[in-house]
């Protein structure tokens, strides 16, 4: 890949938290691109689900707080009640404003302002859930010019969430779980190749 | 010139013609959260830009408050974040307890349910009556809500839920009575609230407080504008004061973490330094 990508968002509905500690343990070490994460989860939970993917990974992965900077080689994730926005280039804000899709964290926030900051530098990529939250940031990123990668709804824990993406937006890729990794351990690489 | 610079150029235009007619400064916002709330409304109202918008609200002052309710809207409960208000009760009330009488201001309180919870919590602690809590936010509409403590029936489960988590000692329903949908506070609880009108970005400080709360506003600030805020709370703390932010805002990296110390940094609790 000749495109330098600056972030990577990833969202997840039922049965993500299997998916990003499967996704999160196969990363390599060096891997550098800044993640920034959206699990659905039930406002109030503690942060279990983070250390949980934390433990997975050689990367740093850490709840947001507002305004935190970002840097290479961590991994972001979006705290129950909030949700996450990409602030500017260099920083990430959280809001209280209303759920969309039923949801806080929404997918479709992140992805949304996400594809607004990046535009063609960013990797946006959407795995299981039983609701449709996403799709339209996924679309947005597509439309933006940045890259989609879907997981395979045959395969995933729950189909809809991957369906729903697919339904409006041809992506760039539909990928099994397992292979989710390692594309993007490649397109980081493609990185550090620049 | 980029698209983007034009585009930017064009909400810029859009805040100067909101803060020239209307008073209200909206260019510190943090851009992300800002976009997401312009945007939206745009799409329900049915503007395509930032400049059809902008010339609607040079003349369309019924519209502007539709604009300005949208630019607001946070969503709260009672005793959100449960913990923070146990921490409060465990931490902070024994210390406020050594003084006669205490002002607690809560900046940004919306539609008004965290500070019910907070007359609640003092009221329970046998404190109220010694207490004046002002209750501030620069929505009106929001304002008014608060003042009627009148709320959805439907969240009330979240609520109880809360208080119990947040060590209440009572029970909820002893302070409201319920009437078809809602729910309606019991008046005793307002005896020591002050509402009032105050904007953040713009006004200043109105008095010496003992406690300051604004969880979950400072998240809509850019750094600037966070800065200017904190300075202003800090400086409307008497020594040992304490200031309350929301579970996810922090002190650190600011240009005031060095006047607090902390008091409990999960719940963001901190103390001004005397």
């Amino acid at each position: 890949m000749s495109n330098c990508f600056e972030a990577i968002v990833i969202g997840a509905s039922s049965g993500g938290l299997e998916a990003f500690y499967k996704i999160f343990s196969k990363f390599h070490e060096d891997f550098s691109i800044p993640i920034f994460l959206v699990q659905h989860i039930k406002e109030g939970s503690d942060n279990y689900y983070v250390q949980h993917i934390n433990r997975a990974s050689s990367l740093d992965v850490l709840e947001a707080v507002d305004k935190i900077k970002i840097n290479r080689g961590k991994a972001y994730v979006a705290p129950p009640g909030y949700h996450l926005l990409v602030e500017d280039k260099t920083s990430l804000s959280l809001s209280a404003d209303p759920r969309v899709n039923f949801s806080r964290p929404s997918i479709d926030v992140l992805f949304d302002s996400a594809a607004h900051v990046y535009k063609d530098k960013v990797i946006g990529v959407l795995l299981t859930g039983a609701n449709s939250d996403g799709a339209l940031g996924i679309k947005k990123i597509h439309d933006l010019g940045g890259y989609t990668i879907v997981q395979n709804p045959e395969t995933a824990l729950s189909s809809e969430m991957p369906r729903s993406a697919l339904a409006i937006t041809k992506v760039d890729e539909v990928l099994e779980l397992d292979q989710i990794a390692s594309r993007l351990n490649q397109l980081d690489g493609g990185n550090n190749v620049k | 010139m980029e698209d983007e610079k034009k585009d930017n150029l064009a909400l810029q235009c859009l805040l100067d013609i909101v803060e020239k007619i209307y008073g209200y400064d909206f260019h510190e916002y943090a851009n992300a959260s800002l976009r997401r709330r312009v945007t939206g409304f745009m799409l329900d109202h049915k503007f395509d830009t930032y400049l059809q918008l902008a010339d609607r609200l040079l003349y369309d002052e019924g519209l502007f408050e539709v604009f300005l309710r949208q630019m607001s809207i946070t969503v709260t409960e009672m005793f959100r974040d449960p913990e923070f208000y146990k921490s409060f009760r465990e931490n902070i009330i024994p210390k406020l307890k050594t003084y006669p009488y205490i002002k607690v201001w809560h900046a940004g309180c919306a539609t008004g349910e965290e500070v019910f919870s907070m007359a609640i919590l003092l009221h329970e602690e046998g404190f109220l009556d010694r207490a004046t809590i002002y209750a501030t936010d620069f929505n009106q509409v929001a304002l008014e809500c608060a003042k009627t403590g009148i709320y959805d029936a439907s969240n009330v489960k979240q609520y109880i839920e809360n208080y119990n988590k947040a060590g209440g000692t009572s029970g909820l329903s002893e302070y409201y009575t319920s009437s078809y949908n809602a729910v309606k506070l019991r008046d005793f609880l307002k005896r020591r609230i002050t509402f009032a009108n105050h904007n953040l970005a713009v006004d200043r400080s109105f008095g010496e407080m003992n406690v300051i709360l604004c969880r979950n506003v400072l998240i809509y600030f850019n750094k600037n504008l966070q800065n200017q805020v904190l300075k202003l709370f800090r400086d409307s703390l008497c020594h040992k004061g304490y200031l309350c932010l929301g579970s996810k805002e922090t002190l650190r990296f600011t240009e005031v973490e060095n006047d607090f110390e902390v008091v409990d940094e999960k719940y963001r609790i901190y103390q001004r330094k005397s």
